[in-house]
């Protein structure tokens, strides 16, 4: 699998996710900073996490204006996979390459720990390396990830299996509309999430349960 | 010219920001706050010497950069 990892300035999981991707794939991701207007020919683009402008404005509204977002529309237009993680997740969201919106946690508090995530659809590139309905552990850290869209949208995503990752056993962490994680556009190449599983992939993580996104990424192109 | 504007959350949207700053007025023993939606105000600098001209750039601004209209809707002052 070919990886690349688009770089923000004010992003911080950049390094994470990288590391993650490496270890996995068995090949270091393509780095692409945000003011290039080309995106090599790689299987896999990920937005990570972070604080991209300082969060500015609104949680990823600036580097969603970025120059290098033009690619990677062009790119998910031309069906690669498309991975958003945290702040990654709002800048995609902020692109419209997602729906809905990302708000400030119900609680107003950053919130940082491990919560349950439920494996919604099992039948995309993304999860595929899960079984539908298995729950997994997944760390969290962000102060805007209470996901929001309109009654017509959450219909929509929850009818077409948008929604990849759910909250489970009470642990939602923001409030989110109906413990909403992670959703995937219409195509199922596009994947924004809240939690980081690039950082439980090993034992020392204190978990695995992240691999099995980027391993199952990597069986499609292998 | 100048453009001052204005973007709220729209209605039926939760703000637990404006719940919070309701719940530290009604601490401070300000009593008669029915509710609290907040916001935010951009004062822009216009070159435009027109108000019409003005207000259509004010507008393209805040379709593609000032407001997130999944979830707030804006309003627009122009002045001299």
């Amino acid at each position: 699998m070919k990886s690349a990892v688009i770089v923000f300035p004010g992003l911080n999981r950049d390094r994470d996710m990288i590391a993650a991707l490496t270890q996995i794939s068995g090949k270091a991701p393509a780095t692409v900073w945000h003011q290039d207007a080309e995106i090599p020919d790689v299987d896999l683009i990920v937005i990570p996490g972070g604080f991209s402008y300082g969060d500015y404005l609104r949680c990823g509204a600036i580097a969603a204006r970025s120059p290098i977002m033009d690619a990677v529309r062009a790119k998910a237009a031309s069906g690669v996979n498309i991975l958003g993680v945290c702040n990654g997740f709002q800048i995609l969201i902020e692109a419209g390459l997602l729906p809905g919106a990302l708000m400030r946690n119900m609680s107003l508090k950053f919130v940082c720990r491990d919560v349950k995530l439920e494996v919604t659809n099992a039948d995309t590139d993304f999860t595929r390396g899960y079984s539908q309905g298995q729950v997994i552990n997944c760390p969290v850290a962000h102060h805007d990830g209470n996901y929001f869209a309109d009654s017509e949208t959450i219909t929509q995503l929850e009818d077409n299996g948008q929604v990849a990752f759910r909250y489970a056993e009470n642990t939602n962490p923001n409030g989110s509309i109906n413990d909403i994680a992670g959703i995937l556009n219409t195509k199922k190449n596009v994947l924004g999430l809240m939690p980081h599983p690039e950082n439980l992939i090993e034992a020392a993580h204190g978990g695995t349960d992240g691999r099995a996104l980027f391993s199952g990424l990597l069986g499609r192109a292998a | 010219m100048k453009a001052r504007v204005t973007v709220t959350l729209k209605a039926g949207v939760l703000d637990p920001q404006g719940q919070a700053i309701e719940g530290s007025l009604k601490s401070l023993g300000m009593s008669g706050v029915g509710g609290v939606r907040q916001g935010k105000v951009f004062d822009l600098l216009l070159d435009a010497t027109d108000e019409s001209a003005a207000r259509a750039a004010v507008t393209t601004m805040c379709e593609k950069l000032l407001a997130n209209t999944v979830i707030e809707n804006y309003t627009i002052e122009i002045s001299n």
